[in-house]
């Protein structure tokens, strides 16, 4: 019992399970299935985004651009849509997805071939790809009404009872689920976080690996952007601002370590369900939404002093009776 | 004359050393003033009311209380850390300041609130950063949203107005004809932070701790101890420029000073500061404040929209990282050649 209570996935539940039960015990509606299932499809898009972040930080980078890579791939979509009404929905999501692989792509050449701190570079490209929307868009917004009807109702269309936007995550997590176990590119991944040194001399290159996870996390961005951009219908500037901080959180509450090479797709998913859970309920048990941040901002903080105690106890004492003597 | 390193590169050993006037010559601060200077030429060229004393004066506004916070953020990156939590204390130091003026304070006890809570900030950092021994860039992500969210939360979509007349002086006051009091404070921060950076043991302390907190921590440096005073200077830092911008601005919204974080670090950045610690000097962050300060006064002068002026920080940010390591394997290519 101890040791299951060890894993962090397990802990993270029955924290969940405690938070819905105790707000349950107020407002039973907010346990229905239905309404969970809400909880669920809202929370999809930080998912998608904790998943392609997640895959970052295993290699000891860190991507702050991905809110801004969000916004940048809406607006492209949203405008091809609005000038090109008869475009196939499906190649708006492509081109969407492509924008982000590319923007992923210059944040990962800069780490990769530069060898620049990846906080740096996606600090500048954060408010370089924010710019960019306002020099594409001149500052305009594009409204709901400027969409097709088609290009807002894929996220919202029903497949068995459940929203596409839910069955998007529910891919991308099977899909990164199994690519990080079992392909030999994740699990270069958690290799090159978790010691780059002994990365090299077992054939990984470093850099590249580096350099495909801010790819994936930049497509993943991509995907994002069309699903937020459809789902709530207006396109502007400032969309998802300060986002990239919910999905650093979402990954840090997950037990992912910063520091790299710790991590698992379940951990980050229900990293982003704690939080998302959180944005559900507060406004059910009538709290402002001003409270968000500093909450968000308090989790981090607890969630991370957490990881450092984790990560501590994996110490070996390799010399025992030296130890014992001393 | 050759030793061999580790990467297997041969390196030279040079038969005499710079002269204090060539190292002089070719440092980054000697880049960065030609480049201000080129960028002040530029201005004048460019717009006729640049040269105006009192136009002058008004572009030193967009860097003064940046600058104030970026010589502390300077030290903190230096000694290996990060602070992002600076815009937040700046925003949540001028929330309590505002809080403080709505129950009847006067000027002394809102500017003391101001920097108390940027110490107390300050002091919350260091402690989750030396004393629980957390990566600084995770706990000052965290803060951020936490000091901001308080902000938020007292606020909500309101604002703080309606200062007393004579807190105006912090932040519109001039001491002596087009030299404002904000400007003063910058110059004479910069000098206490050159001497406390180059001058002092604990300047020296830092550098240490910069270059190798292990072999610091082995020669007798109280690391954690250093790096607590460090974020508590961070956060006294940015309650100075909360004082200076909320009487400037005359207001307190809770999304005040948004950004500013990224700004602070750009300019130390630029300023020849290493982003991995251990190296880097207080003039080239003046001088980084000047450049970025005219350029920002240079683009509103030609009606450039903000936006934009936050692309060309963030292109600035990551060209100062860029071009000397592209220089430099250009150099390392044409010596193979």
């Amino acid at each position: 019992m101890k040791a299951l209570f060890r894993h962090r996935e397990l802990q993270l539940v029955a924290v969940i399970l405690v938070m819905v039960g105790l707000i349950a015990l107020r407002f039973p509606t907010f346990v229905a299935p239905a309404s969970l299932g809400n909880v669920f499809n809202d929370t999809s898009i930080l998912i998608i985004l904790a998943l392609g972040q997640m895959t970052v930080i295993l290699t000891k980078c860190v991507d702050l651009s991905t809110a801004a890579t969000l916004a940048l791939c809406g607006m492209v979509a949203a405008m091809l849509n609005n000038l090109y009404p008869d475009l196939p929905v499906l190649l708006l999501v492509l081109v969407a997805i492509l924008t982000g692989a590319l923007l992923g792509a210059i944040n990962g050449l800069m780490v990769w071939r530069l060898d620049m701190p990846p906080i740096v570079v996606t600090l500048g490209t954060m408010t370089i790809y924010r710019g960019i929307i306002f020099l594409i868009s001149g500052g305009k917004w594009i409204n709901a009404h400027e969409m097709t009807d088609s290009f807002k109702a894929v996220p919202r269309a029903d497949i068995a009872g459940i929203p596409v936007l839910s069955w998007l995550a529910l891919l991308v997590i099977a899909v990164m689920a199994v690519g990080l176990r079992r392909l030999r590119t994740g699990r270069a991944f958690y290799a090159v976080g978790g010691n780059p040194h002994a990365a090299v001399y077992t054939g990984i290159d470093v850099g590249y690996t580096r350099f495909l996870s801010f790819v994936i996390s930049g497509a993943l961005s991509g995907l994002a952007g069309y699903l937020w951009i459809a789902r709530y219908a207006v396109a502007y500037v400032d969309i998802a601002l300060g986002f990239e901080l919910d999905v650093v959180a979402a990954c840090v509450i997950g037990g992912v370590s910063i520091a790299g090479g710790i991590g698992t797709v379940y951990g980050a998913v229900l990293g982003a369900l704690f939080l998302g859970t959180i944005k559900n309920a507060l406004p059910v048990i009538n709290i402002s939404p001003f409270w968000q941040l500093a909450i968000s901002g308090s989790v981090i903080i607890l969630a991370v002093a957490f990881n450092a105690r984790a990560e501590r106890r994996k110490g070996r004492v390799i010399l025992k009776k030296a130890e014992v003597s001393a | 004359m050759s030793a061999p390193s580790t990467r297997g590169e041969t390196r030279l050993v040079p038969d005499r050393l710079q002269g204090r006037a060539e190292r002089l010559l070719k440092s980054w601060e000697a880049l960065l003033l030609a480049v201000a200077i080129a960028i002040f030429a530029l201005n004048v060229w460019s717009s006729p009311y640049f040269l105006d004393p009192w136009n002058l004066s008004d572009a030193t506004f967009n860097f003064t209380e940046k600058g104030l916070i970026a010589f502390a953020l300077a030290l903190v990156i230096v000694s290996g850390e990060i602070d992002l939590s600076v815009a937040a204390i700046l925003a949540l130091s001028s929330t309590l300041m505002g809080l403080a003026m709505s129950h009847g304070a006067g000027t002394p006890e809102i500017v003391a609130i101001g920097l108390l809570t940027g110490l107390a900030c300050g002091a919350i950092n260091g402690m989750l950063v030396s004393g629980l021994g957390l990566p600084s860039i995770v706990v000052t992500i965290g803060t951020m949203s936490l000091f901001r969210g308080i902000a938020f939360i007292i606020l909500g979509d309101k604002a703080f107005t309606g200062y007393p007349v004579d807190f105006a002086w912090f932040g519109q006051g001039y001491v002596w004809w087009v030299f404002s009091f904000e400007l003063l404070l910058f110059v004479v921060a910069a000098i206490l932070f050159a001497v406390l950076l180059h001058a002092t043991s604990f300047g020296r302390m830092v550098y240490a701790i910069g270059n190798n907190a292990v072999a610091a921590q082995f020669s007798g440096i109280r690391v954690e101890r250093v790096k607590f005073l460090l974020f508590l200077l961070s956060g006294l830092m940015s309650g100075l420029a909360a004082v200076c911008l909320t009487s400037r601005l005359g207001s307190t919204r809770p999304s005040i000073a948004t950004g500013w974080e990224l700004e602070a670090v750009t300019m130390a950045v630029l300023g020849g500061i290493n982003i991995l610690g251990g190296s880097g000097r207080i003039g080239g962050v003046v001088l980084a404040a000047l450049i970025m300060g005219m350029v920002t006064f240079g683009f509103g002068l030609l009606n450039v929209p903000g936006i934009v002026m936050s692309i060309f920080v963030g292109l600035l940010l990551i060209l100062v990282i860029a071009l000397p390591k592209l220089i430099g394997r250009l150099g390392r290519a044409k010596r193979k050649a």
